[in-house]
């Protein structure tokens, strides 16, 4: 279900903890398996589970618990925007609503071709980059503002 | 110190470390098999306080380990920085990474660890995977690992990325997340020293903290608290964000007065007037710009002026802001983050963020700030972790100190400070220097 390159990326995962404790695992080989399928439908979840020897049930518990796993198809490029409080004063919020404006959408909505798909984040622990947001999880940028916003939305198109 | 000598993306190598002076504290304790005991009194002179945010002295912490345990021990270290108005940790692990590695491998050599983990923000991919090659290069020149520089003494290192879930910062949900669970903190005692990850002793640190340890180790503890003040030793990087210039990380000795690190941020943007600062994360108390511009930063003054020095983030806000508002965004955040473990806390915080949404969007109740009061009250000291209380402090402290706002919103159901002055104020913002 997943390719021979995510296995050995989950592989060395589990060499990092002691050898009867595989579960401890389980976060990262969702990520992994979440970056290979864009996101975690329940058979990927299982098959998780089962290369990792635990309960499926559990490793359901780990993938809603956690918010950067996606229970649910999202757009090519996932876009989270920190709008809490230290980012705010910078203009996190205007550059979610630049976003929202440009894109025709509102937060944890998708674009209808596709593309992309807006979120709404918590605190980065990157407040001194304000605005801050993410693509796909795990690329961030930093000092948003609209021409810079223009420009990554234009190479995102592309791809 | 922790910071200094550092260039951006340019020095967090490992050549570049050792070219600073790095790793020779490990390697001087290893070649002159300096004492355990020495380790931790050399801490306890130091007076480090834990720079997560409870300020806890770290050599009494690493006392607390049980010495002849015969099984397995384990460090973690958090650097799970989700507080609002802090990003310390993240500039550290991007720029100095090699000052945790050698920080954490004193640790476990002084408490007797064979193993650890560096829990590192979900958010911040790119940076855990710095970390992981700088544990690569550290591993490759045997600071890390089996029989460490020729000694006898092993430690292995690992980094575990996190997945967007603030509670992991908490102490105990952190082990339960890398064991693989849901974040949910645990009841407290036992406490991890003896009951921690997977059920055997360990030691939990934030990023700085454990980075501070070689400098500590370096200059002595009797110099590292002569940087700073009694009972405060040493230096501290603030996060400032919010209102100023030049938001931003500064590491400045404990004691400096507040005016001089907002200097150093480039001062209140616009020339604006400042009207309050949250000193120590969206968690501690708030505190009036007034009050704020004649505190020093350390845990001691901030905590006589009704607050916490916290993780060490500052954020600062002008009088555009609307503070009714500003609570408003922290409410909501503690209530998605509560993990639902304990009633106070999964209710007590949906309804402290309903009753300020409301307020804020002009449907607020006269009695509504006697509502509040009573909710936090009824969570302060009834949850398992402090996230009850995290969320009620801010709370009670914006009511506080600016309980009049709150009553204009009521009233006259509409903000004091005028819609399009807060839009202004908190425009899209970059420092000329970035
Ligand atoms: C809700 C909550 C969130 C926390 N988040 C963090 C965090 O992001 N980073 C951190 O170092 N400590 C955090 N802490 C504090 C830790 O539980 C713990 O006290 C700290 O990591 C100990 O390290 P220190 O003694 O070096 O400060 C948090 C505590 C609570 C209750
Ligand atoms: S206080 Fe809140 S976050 Fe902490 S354990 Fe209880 S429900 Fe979870
Ligand atoms: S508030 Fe946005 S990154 Fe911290």
């Amino acid at each position: 279900m997943l390719s021979q390159e995510s296995l050995q990326q989950i592989d060395r995962e589990i060499a990092k903890y002691p050898p009867d404790q595989t579960q401890s695992a389980v976060m990262a080989a969702l990520r992994i398996a979440q970056v290979e399928k864009g996101w975690l439908p329940k058979e990927l979840i299982e098959f998780v589970a089962r290369y990792l020897g635990m309960p499926p049930i559990a490793a359901f518990e780990v993938a809603s618990f956690y918010n950067m796993y996606d229970l649910a198809p999202v757009g090519r490029h996932k876009i989270t925007v920190c709008t809490n409080l230290p980012c705010a004063l910078s203009g996190g919020v205007h550059a979610a609503d630049y976003i929202k404006e440009k894109l025709g959408i509102d937060f944890n909505e998708t674009t209808p071709d596709g593309k992309f798909t807006l979120k709404e984040g918590e605190c980065m622990g990157a407040c001194g980059d304000a605005p801050v947001l993410l693509v796909n999880n795990h690329h961030m940028c930093s000092w948003m503002t609209t021409e810079k916003i223009d420009q990554m939305l234009a190479e995102l198109d592309k791809k | 110190m922790i910071l200094a000598g550092c260039d951006g993306d340019r020095t967090w190598r490992l050549q570049d470390y050792v070219a600073r002076g790095g790793y020779s504290a490990l390697r001087k304790i290893l070649a002159e098999k300096i004492p355990q005991d020495a380790i931790i009194a050399e801490l306890k002179t130091s007076v480090l306080r834990g720079r997560g945010g409870a300020g806890f002295p770290t050599g009494l912490k690493w006392s607390f380990m049980p010495r002849s345990f015969p099984g397995d021990k384990y460090l973690a270290c958090n650097s799970d920085e989700g507080e609002p108005g802090t990003f310390k940790d993240r500039d550290i692990l991007r720029y100095n990474p090699h000052s945790v590695i050698e920080g954490m491998a004193i640790a476990a050599y002084a408490m007797g660890a064979a193993r650890g983990y560096n829990y590192i923000h979900g958010e911040i991919f790119e940076t855990y995977s710095r970390f992981e090659e700088a544990l690569a290069e550290a591993r490759e020149a045997g600071f890390i690992g089996r029989n460490i520089l020729g000694s006898d003494f092993s430690f292995e290192l690992f980094a575990h990325h996190g997945y967007g879930a603030y509670i992991c910062g908490e102490e105990t949900a952190l082990l339960e997340s890398i064991e693989g669970k849901k974040g949910q903190p645990r009841f407290k005692p036992p406490f991890p020293a003896s009951y921690g990850l997977y059920g055997k002793p360990t030691t939990i640190n934030n990023t700085e903290t454990f980075a501070s340890v070689p400098f500590i180790m370096n200059m002595g503890g009797e110099a590292f608290l002569n940087l700073g003040k009694p009972n405060n030793g040493g230096m501290k990087l603030f996060s400032v964000s919010g209102h100023v210039n030049r938001p931003g990380n500064y590491e400045i000795p404990l004691g400096t007065p507040f005016a001089e690190l907002l200097e150093m941020a480039g001062g209140m943007r616009g020339g604006r007037k400042i009207k309050a600062v949250i000193p120590g994360g969206s968690s501690a108390p708030v505190v009036p710009g007034s009050v704020m511009m004649d505190c020093t930063m350390d845990y001691d003054s901030i905590s006589k002026a009704g607050s916490m020095l916290g993780s060490g983030a500052v954020i600062v806000m002008d009088e555009t802001t609307c503070m009714v508002k500003a609570l408003e965004r922290l409410s909501y955040f503690y209530f998605e983050e509560s993990c639902g473990q304990c009633t106070p806390c999964r209710e007590g915080t949906g309804w402290l963020y309903r009753v300020v949404h409301r307020i804020e969007h002009g449907l607020g109740r006269p009695d509504d700030l006697d509502l509040l009061n009573s909710v936090t009250t009824n969570i302060m000291g009834r949850t398992i972790c402090a996230l009850g209380d995290a969320a009620s402090m801010p709370v009670q402290s914006f009511v506080k100190h600016f309980g009049s706002e709150f009553e204009y919103h009521i009233e006259n159901k509409k903000c004091l400070v005028p819609p399009e002055v807060q839009r202004a104020g908190s425009q899209i913002y970059v420092s000329p220097s970035c």
